[in-house]
């Protein structure tokens, strides 16, 4: 068969497995929401047991994490996230689940090599973006805050 | 109805996602750092804070809500001691969340065998 490239790709795309996206995104919905709701109550109960607001959103997704982190241990995540997709992946849950497995996947090339290294793979791009975009929000901020004092004064 | 309202954003930041998942073909690492920077950006213009309120733990549980943490605790360590809060500000406000995930996962790679992927 003499295809070019243009016609492969409309073949394969063709041919493709169609991705049930409706199917996906209503597991996906109701499973996150699930999440979020069972989390929504954690921190309620934090809060009702007197811990303050900070506190208890902190402990709320320290909990989530840890039930994360022995689902994934278990072998129970990725079975379940098979069917939840960006339900459990949207979640905190998702985060921790990523540290987890890369930490658990890696134990074999060592502490400092494995584990240390590759318990970042996920978590280190996440964690270098979200905080240098919080360190570019806080100069704008400052500067902000400078010019206004600067102005009103 | 407060639970409702937690479930219903919670659920839908999630479908947004699968939407990005299923139409680019983007892997779970990108959408997450995608979602921890949208919640910075949305918490620093005062979007996400208005969220928060509204829908609780449906706004602080997905990872956008990891991101306005950093925002908001930016915001009121610049407010209380200026510029050094630039620097202090987002990692202190995540602290709780960064040393359980990765505690956590470390005790857990000793303690765990990694499973065969089927």
């Amino acid at each position: 068969m003499n295809t070019d490239n243009k016609t492969y790709k409309k073949y394969a795309a063709g041919r493709a497995k169609k991705s049930p996206i409706l199917k996906n995104c209503a597991s996906a919905f109701a499973s996150g929401g699930a999440i979020c709701a069972a989390g929504h109550g954690l921190r309620r109960l934090f809060i009702y047991a007197g811990l303050s607001d900070d506190n208890a959103g902190m402990l709320t997704s320290s909990a989530l994490i840890l039930i994360a982190v022995l689902l994934t241990g278990f072998g129970v995540f990725d079975t379940v996230a098979k069917h939840t997709g960006a339900g459990t992946l949207v979640p905190i849950t998702g985060f921790a689940n990523a540290v987890a497995s890369s930490a658990i996947d890696s134990r074999t090339e060592g502490l400092v090599p494995g584990i240390g290294a590759k318990i970042f793979t996920v978590a280190g791009p996440v964690l270098v973006w979200g905080i240098s975009a919080g360190a570019v929000w806080g100069i704008v901020y400052f500067l902000v805050g400078a010019v206004f004092m600067k102005g009103g004064t | 109805m407060e639970y409702l309202r937690a479930f219903t954003v919670g659920g839908a930041l999630c479908v947004l996602a699968q939407i990005l998942i299923d139409k680019t073909r983007m892997s779970p690492g990108r959408i997450l750092v995608i979602y921890v920077v949208a919640g910075v950006a949305l918490g620093a213009v005062g979007l996400y804070g208005p969220l928060v309120e509204f829908a609780g733990g449906g706004a602080t549980v997905p990872l956008t809500g990891f991101g306005w943490l950093i925002s908001e605790g930016v915001r009121k360590a610049v407010d209380a001691e200026g510029a050094v809060g630039i620097l202090k500000g987002g990692v202190s406000a995540a602290a709780g969340g960064i040393t359980a995930a990765l505690f956590f996962g470390a005790v857990a790679s000793l303690v765990f065998r990694s499973k065969p992927k089927r």
